[in-house]
């Protein structure tokens, strides 16, 4: 049982795990600097505003679920929490006060797709479709399309800040994932999650409240879009309208290439980290390897495409 | 010397990793006439037909059509041959019309041109099901149509193909009792055309008026073939199970205690005005035709669907369950029908599906305790006799008696005080319904009130103390004792009132 138990671990989560760990070995041995801690950290830190997101996105997918909207909510709610720290506050309340507000916009916003798709029964493809382009609109109208500038100092620690070296956006990303993993696998919360989106009607009639169980997650993808969008604007020390462009599928491709299926039921939050941390080392491999950026993009399109082939070949 | 069968299987073999699906099996089909097949769960019938549809490739053996061997290596192959299956989920494309359905594949084209001659194409639809003796409108979406004439579309698609051979797997049941008389009427015109069935079924009342020969097999091996009247059904029933079941229904004394559960003037869209007392120890059967309103009912009471009006009171206290999640807490339980749509989380192993209508039981903190968590779940599976390698086991893999255990094995795992069972042997062998009645009047000597909703009216009569009888939403009848009789149950079930 346990012999079978690991083989299916090897060939399932950890099958994307191997060709993590063939593509780090590749590029440790194309670049001398690829396998430094000044780049590791590094890497860890560029994948860290997506990586955060994906996590929140591994939850929605679980359910059959996506949610658009988290590249705009990365935007709206940089911007609705430096212009709440720019409102006069004592800086150090500012700060505080500006992340709850960041953090606001994203749990309202996942609350109110989360209340669309469980009330009217409309697909979440079509409720973020909609939440996204009018995130995405009230970032440019609020700003009225300019950057929030000049913000405090102790705003940039978030973003710029190293704890033992360690970039403090990379320690929050590993910290979510952590909570994301146990809250998965170990709570009813978690159970309910893969109960709704393997069988939603047979998980009503087993007593679940799949309405509550599918606001939830939005709730908490919007969430965690927010706390990226927090990240982000403290890191280019500024709330910029047009960030997080295109993010959502930078985020569902980091799930999917994580072994979640689309589909919903079953996924992991351990494939999802994966998922994002080969999408990012690639990324980076190719920077160091100076691959000119448009190729990049043909390589890692190419990639994921790659890797969720493998993952259905192995599945039939 | 006869003119050669038109199918002659001979010693056909399919190894699995550890398993003997089927060893060594013969099977003949002559020319219009109905082979039952029959056996448990498990005994190898799903394989014979995936092999003679060619989408599985058999390790042994020889099979030949009209005296030819043949090669079946591809569904393609079965179709070239004259091989089709009618599956108990069809095939059908639900937004396409019965012509585009009929025709899928095979579209009359304008001559040298791609585009489709919608005229020739109706006209060929309306045939084939001329054949059949039906007449549909050609023009409807096949998802507008009821389950039976869906099911006769798929007939008349597998005709328009000259099939010769046509394997059905449990046509009947999704299916009304009128609805099967229909289909046995298409079958009778198949039979003339002189096209060879091979018929699937666990209801043994119907291989008995529709079955020429019957085929038992058991644990993947060939038991029995022989003319239908050359068998009884105890003597099907004893070669399908292998021994001899005393008592095909276990009947328990009853031991009626207080009133548990009343329904006051029960009312949906679809259930009318329905009060019914049920008590503790009480099995208590839920009868009528398909569609009558018992699962409904049901629903109603476990929350699923929303009430217009009527009361329910539990154990001597008024109750409004608005969801199944409030009905469970209220101590009420529902099994529903088709285990594999309203039942089980297929991605989910056999432990989580029984601990999922309860997962408050095994919680440390906020956190699930696994090792409880599985010790429960053992325990009610090494109970139930679920057959598996462990509770580990996703439930996707198990045959359909295992997976109606694991279904009530989660029941079992909450407090309820009400069971409802709808359809709980639908589609599952002899020697399983035993073990399920017998768990049924297990839990009623517990205590537990049962209501049993069954399109088996002899299983109903055979273990409930009485018989609720629903036609069109109404409660007709109650009956118990002597007055319980099939003749009873079926006059009430349409509608005429004593």
């Amino acid at each position: 049982m346990n012999a079978r138990r690991l083989t299916e671990r090897l060939t399932g989560e950890f099958g994307i795990g191997i060709a993590f760990i063939l593509e780090f070995l590749l590029f440790a041995l194309l670049s001398p600097y690829f396998f430094t801690s000044d780049n590791l950290l590094n890497v860890t830190l560029q994948a860290s505003i997506t990586a955060i997101i994906a996590a929140g996105m591994t939850f929605v997918i679980l359910t059959g679920g996506i949610d658009l909207s988290v590249g705009s909510l990365v935007a709206f709610a940089g911007i609705v929490a430096t212009s709440t720290i720019k409102a006069g506050l004592p800086p150090g309340a500012a700060v505080v006060a500006g992340i709850l507000a960041g953090w606001a916009v994203g749990a309202l916003s996942g609350a109110f797709a989360g209340f669309f798709i469980t009330r009217f029964n409309i697909a979440p493809f079509i409720v973020t479709l909609a939440t996204m382009t009018i995130w995405r609109g009230a970032a440019f109208v609020w700003t009225d399309g300019r950057p929030v500038w000049e913000l405090p100092e102790a705003f940039a620690f978030l973003g710029t800040g190293r704890l033992l070296a360690v970039p403090v956006p990379s320690i929050i990303m590993v910290v979510t994932f952590l909570v994301s993993h146990i809250v998965l696998t170990r709570t009813r919360f978690g159970r309910h999650v893969y109960a709704v989106g393997g069988n939603m009607e047979a998980a009503r009639l087993a007593g679940i409240r799949t309405g509550s169980v599918l606001r939830k997650v939005y709730i908490l993808s919007g969430s965690l879009a927010a706390l990226s969008g927090i990240l982000l604007a403290s890191r280019m020390n500024s709330g910029q309208p047009n960030a997080g462009v295109a993010y959502e599928l930078d985020v569902i491709a980091a799930v999917v290439v994580g072994g979640t299926s689309l589909a919903g039921g079953t996924g992991s939050i351990v494939g999802t980290f994966i998922g994002a941390m080969l999408i990012a080392v690639l990324r980076n491999g190719l920077n160091l390897l100076n691959v000119n950026s448009y190729v990049q993009q043909v390589i890692v399109g190419a990639v994921i495409l790659l890797a969720v082939m493998l993952d259905r070949l192995r599945r039939h | 010397m006869t003119a050669a069968p038109l199918l002659a299987l001979r010693g056909i073999t399919k190894r699995y990793p550890g398993v003997t699906a089927l060893g060594g099996v013969d099977f003949t089909l002559a020319s219009g006439e109905v082979n039952c097949l029959v056996g448990e769960n498990g005994a190898g019938k799903s394989t014979l037909i995936k092999v003679l549809s060619g989408a599985v490739v058999r390790d042994g053996g020889t099979i030949a059509v009209e005296g030819e061997e043949v090669q079946l290596g591809a569904p393609a192959d079965a179709a070239r041959l004259g091989i089709g299956v009618i599956y108990q989920d069809f095939k059908l494309v639900p937004a396409l019309s019965v012509a585009e359905n009929i025709l899928l594949g095979s579209e009359p084209v304008h001559p040298r041109t791609p585009l489709i001659d919608r005229a020739a194409m109706h006209e060929r639809a309306r045939a084939a099901l001329a054949e059949l003796g039906e007449e549909i409108d050609t023009a409807l979406p096949v998802g507008r149509l009821s389950v039976a004439r869906q099911q006769v579309v798929e007939i008349a698609r597998a005709l328009s193909r000259n099939v010769r051979i046509l394997a059905m797997d449990e046509p009947t049941a999704p299916l009304t009792e009128r609805e099967t008389e229909g289909l046995f009427r298409v079958i009778r015109s198949l039979k003339a055309r002189g096209v060879g069935i091979i018929y699937i079924s666990h209801r043994l009342e119907e291989i008995f008026e529709v079955g020429d020969r019957v085929t038992v097999l058991r644990d993947g091996a060939l038991v029995h073939a022989c003319g239908i009247r050359e068998i009884d059904r105890r003597g099907l029933i004893r070669a399908m199970v292998g021994r001899e079941l005393e008592n095909e229904y276990p009947r328990a004394a009853l031991a009626r205690g207080d009133e548990i559960l009343r329904l006051e003037h029960m009312s949906s869209d679809r259930v009318h005005d329905v009060s019914l007392t049920l008590y503790r120890g009480e099995i208590l059967g839920l009868a009528g035709l398909v569609g009558a309103g018992r699962s409904e009912l049901a629903r109603l009471v476990f929350g699923a669907d929303p009430r217009t009006g009527g009361r329910i009171v539990m154990e001597g206290r008024a109750i409004a369950p608005r969801s199944p999640y409030e009905a469970i807490r209220e101590g009420i339980g529902l099994l529903t029908e088709d285990r594999n749509r309203y039942g089980l989380i297929m991605q989910m192993s056999i432990r989580e599906n029984i601990s999922l209508a309860n997962l408050r039981a095994v919680l440390h903190g906020p956190f699930i305790d696994r090792r409880k968590e599985e010790t429960a779940a053992r325990a009610l599976a090494d109970d139930l006799r679920i057959k598996a390698p462990g509770t580990g086991t996703n439930v996707e893999s198990l045959s359909g008696g295992n997976r109606q255990k694991v279904v009530l094995a989660r029941w079992l795992n909450t407090n309820a005080r009400v069971l409802i069972f709808d359809e709980p042997t639908a589609g599952i062998d002899v020697g399983v319904k035993y073990e399920i009645y017998t768990l049924i009047n297990r839990l009623a000597a517990g205590g537990i009130g049962v209501i049993v909703i069954s399109s088996d009216l002899p299983e109903l009569l055979g273990i409930c103390h009485r018989v609720a009888v629903m036609c069109e939403g109404r409660l007709t009848g109650v009956l118990s004792g002597e007055a319980a009789t099939q003749e009873a149950v079926m006059t009430h079930a349409h509608g005429t009132r004593p």
